[in-house]
């Protein structure tokens, strides 16, 4: 992802410590991927994050930065149709997603 | 320049959905499972190639205004960052690319300019649509 000038002169994050998150929940079976790229911006990743599930500004940031640096992140979990109607919300959003079973 | 580009993403929208060109709009959900993608891409494909026409309709109406509804401006928003997602894809854009444009001299440089400049214009409607985010806790 890029990260614009006008992100650079912000703080681009309050770190958080991981959650509890969707991993632990039971009976989940599908997860819903976000893949790095270039060219989305890290400013408008993060805001999707918060639009689309209605994540704090800094769980939203952590899941980017993940994404960015680790060059994804599982944004959220649930049942088959649950996962393909966030992919495809973050799909209409441009956003590189993708989802698989729980190994 | 607002005015060319929505129109040439429309024409683009109205052309062969799965050209190089627009890959990044419509990605695969599912990567391993051929028919599962399949039905995938045949239950969103409309959803998602009519979303974009409104967006695109909705900057046409109001690329003159003087104030934007927040709803007006996420159309922008999705508009702009469409037409950074193909011209970085035709541009082959890498995290490089930022810190080593091209040159005056190449071809590339124009579509470079303007992905550039859609880049600076979409942090500005970011934030300026974050600001509307419901408050935390």
């Amino acid at each position: 992802m890029r990260q614009s000038a006008t992100m650079a002169r912000t703080a681009p994050v309050e770190v958080e410590r991981p959650t509890a998150d969707t991993s632990t929940v039971p009976d989940l079976p599908w997860l819903v991927i976000v893949w790095n790229d270039p060219i989305n911006l890290m400013s408008y990743v993060t805001y999707v994050f918060q639009k689309l599930f209605g994540y704090s500004f800094a769980k939203a940031s952590k899941l980017m930065l993940d994404v960015h640096h680790k060059g994804k992140a599982i944004v959220s979990s649930g049942s088959r149709e649950k996962a393909e109607f966030d992919v495809s919300r973050l799909h209409a959003h441009g956003l590189w997603a993708t989802m698989q079973r729980d190994a | 320049m607002l005015r060319a580009v929505p129109a040439q993403l429309r024409e683009l929208l109205d052309g062969e959905l799965d050209a190089p060109d627009l890959r990044r709009l419509f990605p695969p959900a599912y990567e391993d499972d051929a028919d599962r993608q399949a039905e995938y891409r045949s239950l969103t494909i409309d959803d998602l190639t009519e979303r974009r026409r409104e967006a695109i309709h909705v900057l046409e109406e109001t690329v003159d205004a003087g104030h934007l509804t927040e709803e007006q401006l996420t159309a922008w928003l999705g508009v702009v960052n469409d037409v950074r997602l193909i011209l970085g894809t035709r541009l082959d854009v890498t995290e490089d690319s930022y810190t080593r444009p091209p040159p005056q001299d190449d071809p590339r440089f124009a579509q470079f300019a303007l992905f550039s400049y859609m880049g600076f214009l979409e942090e500005n409607i970011v934030e300026a649509l974050a600001s509307t985010l419901p408050p935390e806790g």
